[in-house]
């Protein structure tokens, strides 16, 4: 493998666009998802039916001035938005959009998304220690106390998966589903990790470091214009990432009958993404104490039995 | 000299291992300007010390300065989202005190506009209690259907949100049967409606886990706190002022009046959204039974009320309001006491918040129905 200068920066580029890209699209199919949810439109002025409308909110954001509240660690406050958005780069390289649109293909990729993927936690902490307000300090412990109750169930999930194809490689576990997708052998499966995915972008029902009845805004309360439009853009690009993988280990990635393979992993991975903005403009907040049983009472057993399980079978 | 005051809460350290967490005045869980100063531990509130006055404008000494008829439009200031209970408290009271008569017909139309505006009120409650629950969508959902009882409200009193509908003795303009259609049309459709209100939101797993065992108040606390409206009969205790002391003709209605033994959020829940069915049935009676007739009953121009004092109770959608009034004779009243539900029913708060985790606190809230300026009055 000889890595020129040249395609660093080229993939730089090119992943630096399809994280402002998906951001741009999904603020966008939030707003207008939940506005359709609630007899509105959502955003309908810039652009044919407001697509432009979230370029203009980022360029308003950007413009802000940025405010350090008196008494913040600044070092760690300036630093968490960037902790939480710098590893997507990185989580972004193994993953396969289509058989031949894959940045590096790495026979660990799998591993390497799933350590990058604890670093956004690590942001929120950050951004939580960092901001000398309790409410943020709150909404940062928030994220730490609830890693383990989704994380486990999550690396079990995906161990399942490795068992099934005998490979930590995305473009193996891909390809291993050609005569059938994962999700028809593991539909609990599936459940069990789509959950998890939530839990790991702090998403609603489970946006408990955000929560916004209870802690104002959680860990980004301080932020304001770009530290603010940060944290927004990393948790656009974690959910694309999860999706994005979700698809792949259990929907059969780029592969499908008629489409072209890009078609596909758009069309999975952005149903994924639309399921999971279903859920959060439909169901209340869970209560954390009771998420965190959930995780170690449900999730786990669940999991670790559909283990066993599968292993018994594929032993056979 | 005036003493100053010494604050019993303090934002200090409160020990190595507990905080104090500032909550509001502007926080978008407290829903105005409430604001509570907590003692935690962790996610565990030890004391919640509410600290009110921050929407205080003096209506009870504004009343004083006005004379009766001034003050008409600035009682539903306190209460804007149950604003005609409020108008009604007023008018019946003065009405009560100077025994004049109000005609059949201005009674049933006083009904039909109160119960819609309970019914508006407890839709709004309704959204932001599953906004303080985290759920966004119920509350435009619930605004959608509010939407339909304000524009009703609007073509008969020509206001959306504060009104000031009802005068001593009768009403200053009729009903006509547009409006009378309309009120039938949105009934049945709102019937209609209901069910869609329990799919999303009455049987979800989350939602029952978050209400059920919460905030729950014991019928002995919640009479000897003075709770009163869907908290108290949350809690098992079947009082209604619309039944036990009818005014405006509740009497002659035949609604029931929902109660819930269980005492927690779930409780009060389900009591909020069976009084939205009885007060459709409540407007349903009325519009059938409406009589022809005159809406206005003579009265002074001058009012100058006898002396002596009156106490009036009426039903808001937060509970029991009385207002008192002391006349010395005058134009203007001696002594105006607003009994307002919402500050009664928070003083219960501290003792529910204590020991429960933050979100608990902030559900409970939610339940409780607060209307701030209300309690600040």
């Amino acid at each position: 493998m000889n890595i020129s200068l040249v395609s660093v920066i080229c993939y730089l580029l090119g992943i630096a666009a399809l994280v402002g890209l998906n951001a741009v699209i999904l603020v966008w199919l939030e707003r207008k998802v939940a506005g359709h949810m609630q007899f509105r439109y959502g955003p309908m002025e810039v652009g044919p039916h407001g697509i432009l409308q979230t370029l203009a909110d980022g360029i308003k954001l950007v413009s802000k001035q940025l405010l350090i509240p008196d008494n913040a660690d600044k070092p760690l406050f300036l630093l968490a938005p960037i902790v939480s958005l710098v590893p997507i780069f990185a989580a972004m390289i193994p993953i396969p959009f289509t058989e031949t649109i894959q940045v590096w293909e790495l026979n660990i990729g799998l591993l390497l998304i799933i350590a990058l993927g604890l670093l956004n936690t690590l942001g929120i902490l950050l951004a939580g220690w960092g901001s000398n307000n309790k409410y943020a300090l709150l909404g940062g412990s928030r994220a730490v106390a609830q890693i383990l109750a989704y994380k486990i169930p999550l690396l079990i999930c995906i161990m399942t998966i490795i068992m099934m194809s005998g490979s930590y490689s995305l473009r193996d576990i891909a390809l291993a589903q050609k005569d059938g997708w994962n999700i028809l052998y593991q539909p609990v499966l599936f459940i069990v990790y789509i959950i998890a995915i939530t839990l790991e972008t702090n998403r609603s029902p489970f946006d408990f470091s955000e929560a916004e009845s209870e802690l104002v805004a959680g860990f980004h309360t301080e932020y304001s214009g770009m530290g603010f439009s940060l944290f927004f853009l990393a948790e656009y690009s974690y959910m694309l990432i999860a999706a994005a993988l979700a698809s792949i280990l259990f929907l059969g990635g780029w592969q499908g009958p008629f489409l072209p393979g890009l078609a596909w992993t758009l069309i999975k991975t952005y149903g994924i993404i639309c399921l999971m903005m279903w859920f959060r403009w439909t169901f209340p907040r869970v209560r954390i104490d009771q998420m965190l049983s959930f995780g170690w009472k449900v999730l786990l057993p669940i999991s670790l039995i559909n283990f066993l399980i599968t292993a018994g079978v594929l032993a056979l | 000299m005036s003493k100053s005051v010494q604050p019993t809460y303090t934002l200090e350290k409160v020990s190595d291992e507990n905080f104090a967490l500032n909550l509001g005045p502007q926080h978008p869980g407290t829903h105005g300007v409430l604001r509570v100063i907590l003692h935690m531990d962790g996610e565990y509130i030890l004391q919640a010390d509410p600290v009110l006055g921050y929407g205080h404008r003096m209506q009870e000494k504004i009343a004083e300065k006005m004379t009766y008829q001034q003050n008409l439009p600035y009682v539903s200031r306190m209460d804007y989202l149950g604003a005609l209970s409020y108008n009604l408290a007023w008018v019946c009271a003065i009405e009560r005190l100077c025994e004049f008569e109000v005609p059949e017909r201005a009674q049933t139309i006083r009904v039909i506009t109160t119960e819609l505006n309970r019914i508006s009120s407890h839709l709004l409650w309704w959204g932001a209690y599953l906004l303080d629950l985290g759920a966004f969508t119920p509350f435009l959902q619930a605004f959608a259907d509010r939407e339909l009882i304000l524009d009703l409200l609007e073509y008969v009193t020509g206001s959306r949100l504060t009104y000031c509908y009802y005068r001593f003795g009768g009403l200053p303009s009729d009903v006509d049967d547009v409006f009378l259609t309309r009120v039938s049309d949105f009934i049945g459709g709102f019937r209609k409606k209901l069910p869609r209100y329990h799919a999303l939101v009455t049987g979800n797993v989350i939602f029952e886990h978050r209400s059920k065992d919460v905030g729950v108040i014991l019928p002995f606390d919640a009479a000897s706190y003075g709770l009163s409206g869907p908290i108290l009969r949350g809690s098992g205790i079947a009082y209604d002022v619309r039944k036990h002391e009818p005014y405006s003709g509740y009497e002659s209605y035949e609604f029931t009046v929902p109660v819930d033994d269980t005492g927690d959020c779930m409780g009060r829940y389900n009591v909020r959204m069976e009084e939205i069915n009885q007060s459709l049935n409540i407007i349903e009676q009325a519009v059938s039974n409406i009589s022809d007739g005159p809406i206005q009953s003579k009265v002074p121009k001058i009012l100058k009320p006898p002396v002596g004092e009156v106490a009036m109770a009426v039903e808001t959608p937060r509970g029991e309001l009385v207002i008192y009034i002391e006349s010395d004779g005058s134009k203007k009243p001696n002594r105006v006491k607003y009994r307002v539900p919402s500050f009664a029913n928070l003083s219960i708060f501290a003792k529910l918040a204590r020991g429960q985790l933050l979100a608990d606190a902030l559900a409970v809230l939610g339940s409780m129905d607060m209307v701030i300026p209300e309690v600040d009055r």
